[in-house]
């Protein structure tokens, strides 16, 4: 056996773990009026954690740490993608949470410690690692939702958060002891080999694989599991919000992946999965899309949009094949992006004792700014799926996989209800353009949280014009790590 | 029936029965007491299953530290369960009749034939000598480094949190620095003011107003 394993792999996480120590320690030292001190230290380090995957980022996919840890392709692009969405989280978020008092050395040690939870799940070759990743991401949400004490709101939405986050917990390690009672190991790739060998007759590991999926649902927010996420996504303080709703979906894909594809791929319990997946799809993008429509606070509704792309996502992985988890990643990398800039909208516009979160509060929205009136209806296009945005092409992606894999009906289910979709994304778009603006406060972000919004915006028509090298990354990243 | 199958169904007699008390009684020491006891004969199953470590760190872990806490807990604070248990009539049919459902469906899973337990081999027994201490601390430093390492940051996470959940600065603060208090200087406390002189209105008002003017000319007292 091999004791001294390589650790360089491990180098962004271990980099970041030192700096997010570093960070708690040294805000105590820094008075209040510095506290952009600690705001610079924790995007130097995110910065820092990007070079080192870049530098660290390897074709093959590498293991350590007696095979819990691994480095493929598709753990560098997802946590590269994951440190992109959470400086852009923070600098969304700076205004808003320096207004509300929440500007506190806290915030950024638990975001930083949220994100090592992420790059855990995400490069987790071992189902220990995965089930602690998630547990550290989740406890730190549940805090960060909780920050704002003095708001009933933002604690009962904790409380919330917090006991139906362990129920998940409790079922996914439920399912994890059965898999481990039927496979006889809790390593991935070792798991695979054991079904490999013993074939998949084993009724203990479709019992586990149940209880695992009802997990994973929960995690995602997939119907019918999803009754957390609106009442989580509305009382939650909107920069936490904006956390919760962007970057943990990357690694929820990553957990799908690592743990039913790479685990369970094995064609008769895929077939298993599958069904469940498919039904958990199918209900999302009903009660996704559905329920958005009667929705009037814009957070409440864009939870429930998440669910439906939720429901999007999963009939990607559905449909398998390279194709069908090439078309998955592409999708949640998209996700992201479109939901970053969606709720940073909402951050920008809101200012001291004013939370831009109902739709009345998009009114007229072109006669105040008519740049952010067109940045939000870049977004609310992608997210409706109108070309020539990325949205569009990321569910054509997912569309053709499906109906590839022969699954015509799932396909027609999902147009059916994007197009109810659309009705509530161009409400928005009506809403901004066609109606007289009830507030005309002028609105005053900062100059580099401008900047990124824009960025941001042009960037979900640049990649829906040009998708091809985003799409070929993703395809590349599923292949070299399969 | 040997021995050990006798003491095993004791035991577990014993765990079941405790665990339903915990959850049915009326008095919540009651509950933490059958808790504890929970606790100890789970521990003695742990023992007939030659895991001693577990079975230790259970009783000292759970029993002698959480459970103590938990007691403390209980007593101190003036727990209304009337209030706890309201609407627990109203749930029980619903809630019931989905948790009948589950066991119903888990049960006819794991009975049923396919289901492979009469495969798994009986594990060897362990040699006497073997210490589990040993071999936990050798595994958790070696192969299960990493995990480890990671259970130790959702501590670190639980105790941040912990803190910034709880820990508030109140306005009436009675907290004194003596090391600012003797270290303040004669112009953090006083300022003084040059002023021109003024001229006086006439003699009657310049008597009254002398003794005031004298006090707080040129000085002038900030609040500490």
């Amino acid at each position: 056996m091999q004791y001294i394993t390589p650790l360089w792999p491990a180098f962004p996480e271990i980099f970041l773990l030192a700096m997010a120590c570093v960070i708690l320690i040294a805000d105590l030292f820094i008075r209040d009026e510095n506290r952009g001190l600690t705001y610079f230290l924790t995007q130097l380090t995110l910065a820092g954690c990007a070079a080192l995957t870049w530098v660290t980022a390897s074709n093959e996919p590498v293991h350590t740490f007696s095979g819990m840890f691994v480095g493929d392709l598709m753990s560098d692009v997802l946590k590269l993608v994951t440190y992109f969405g959470v400086i852009s989280i923070l600098v969304y978020a700076r205004d808003y949470i320096t207004l509300r008092g929440m500007f506190r050395g806290e915030f950024f040690a638990l975001t930083l410690f949220a994100t090592l939870g992420l790059m855990v799940m995400i490069s987790a070759n071992h189902l220990l690692t995965l089930y602690l990743g998630l547990e550290l991401l989740s406890l730190s949400l549940y805090a960060m939702v909780a920050l704002q004490r003095d708001s009933a709101q933002a604690t009962e939405a904790a409380m919330k958060y917090f006991v139906l986050g362990a129920l998940a917990s409790g079922m996914l390690l439920y399912g994890m002891s059965m898999i481990y009672g039927a496979a006889g190991s809790l390593e991935v790739t070792r798991i695979a080999g054991v079904i490999a060998d013993d074939g998949a007759k084993n009724v203990v590991l479709v019992f586990g694989l149940v209880f695992l999926a009802a997990g994973i649902g929960f995690k995602l927010g997939a119907a019918p599991f999803h009754m957390w996420l609106p009442d989580v996504y509305h009382g939650a303080p909107t920069a936490v919000t904006l956390f919760i709703g962007s970057v943990p979906k990357l690694a929820a894909f990553a957990f799908v992946i690592r743990l039913l594809v790479q685990a369970l791929g094995v064609e008769e319990i895929q077939a298993h999965w599958q069904q469940m997946l498919a039904v958990m799809a199918v209900l999302s993008l009903i009660v996704g899309n559905i329920t958005a429509i009667a929705q009037t606070n814009i957070k409440r509704m864009l939870a429930y949009s998440t669910i439906s792309h939720m429901g999007f996502l999963l009939i990607g992985i559905c449909a398998g094949g390279l194709n069908g988890y090439a078309s998955g990643m592409f999708y949640a990398v998209v996700y992201v992006l479109m939901s970053l800039g969606a709720f940073g909208m909402i951050l920008l516009l809101s200012r001291q004792g004013f939370e831009a979160e109902n739709l009345d509060d998009f009114r007229g929205l072109n006669h105040r700014s008519p740049w952010y009136a067109f940045l939000m209806l870049l977004l609310m296009f992608s997210m409706a799926g109108v070309p020539p945005t990325v949205g569009f092409y990321a569910k054509f992606a997912v569309l053709q996989a499906i109906v590839e894999a022969g699954h015509v009906w799932l396909a027609v289910i999902a147009v059916i209800f994007s197009l109810v979709g659309a009705f509530y994304y161009l409400r928005i778009v009506k809403l901004m353009y066609f109606d007289a603006p009830e507030d005309t406060t002028p609105i005053t972000p900062r100059g580099d949280a401008q900047w990124l919004l824009s960025v941001n915006g042009l960037a979900v028509l640049a990649f829906g014009i040009f998708p091809q090298p985003l799409m070929a990354l993703c395809a590349s990243a599923i292949l070299a790590s399969l | 029936m040997s021995f050990q199958t006798f003491i095993f169904y004791f035991l577990s007699t014993v765990l079941v029965i405790s665990a339903l008390g915990v959850i049915t009684a009326r008095n919540p020491v009651h509950a933490a007491l059958l808790l504890v006891l929970a606790f100890f004969t789970s521990s003695g199953l742990w023992l007939l299953l030659q895991a001693e470590f577990l079975a230790i760190t259970l009783v000292l872990v759970y029993v002698g530290a959480v459970m103590v806490l938990f007691l403390f807990v209980v007593m101190m604070l003036d727990i209304n369960i009337a209030r706890l248990r309201e609407g627990f009539w109203k749930y029980l049919p619903m809630g019931g009749v989905v948790a009948l459902l589950l066991v119903v469906e888990m049960g006819m899973i794991l009975t049923s034939r396919s289901v492979g337990f009469g495969d798994v081999p009986q594990p060897p027994p362990l040699p006497s000598n073997l210490s589990h201490t040993k071999e936990l601390g050798r595994l958790i430093y070696t192969e299960y480094v990493y995990p480890f390492e990671i259970a130790a940051v959702i501590l670190l996470v639980a105790i941040v949190a912990a803190i910034a959940l709880t820990l508030r600065k109140r306005k009436l603060d009675k907290y004194m620095d003596p090391a600012t208090q003797i270290a303040v200087q004669r112009k953090d406390r006083v300022r003084v003011v040059s002023m021109a002189s003024e001229a006086r209105l006439d003699a009657d008002s310049a008597a009254s107003a002398e003794k005031p003017a004298d006090a707080t000319a040129g000085k002038e007292s900030k609040p500490a």
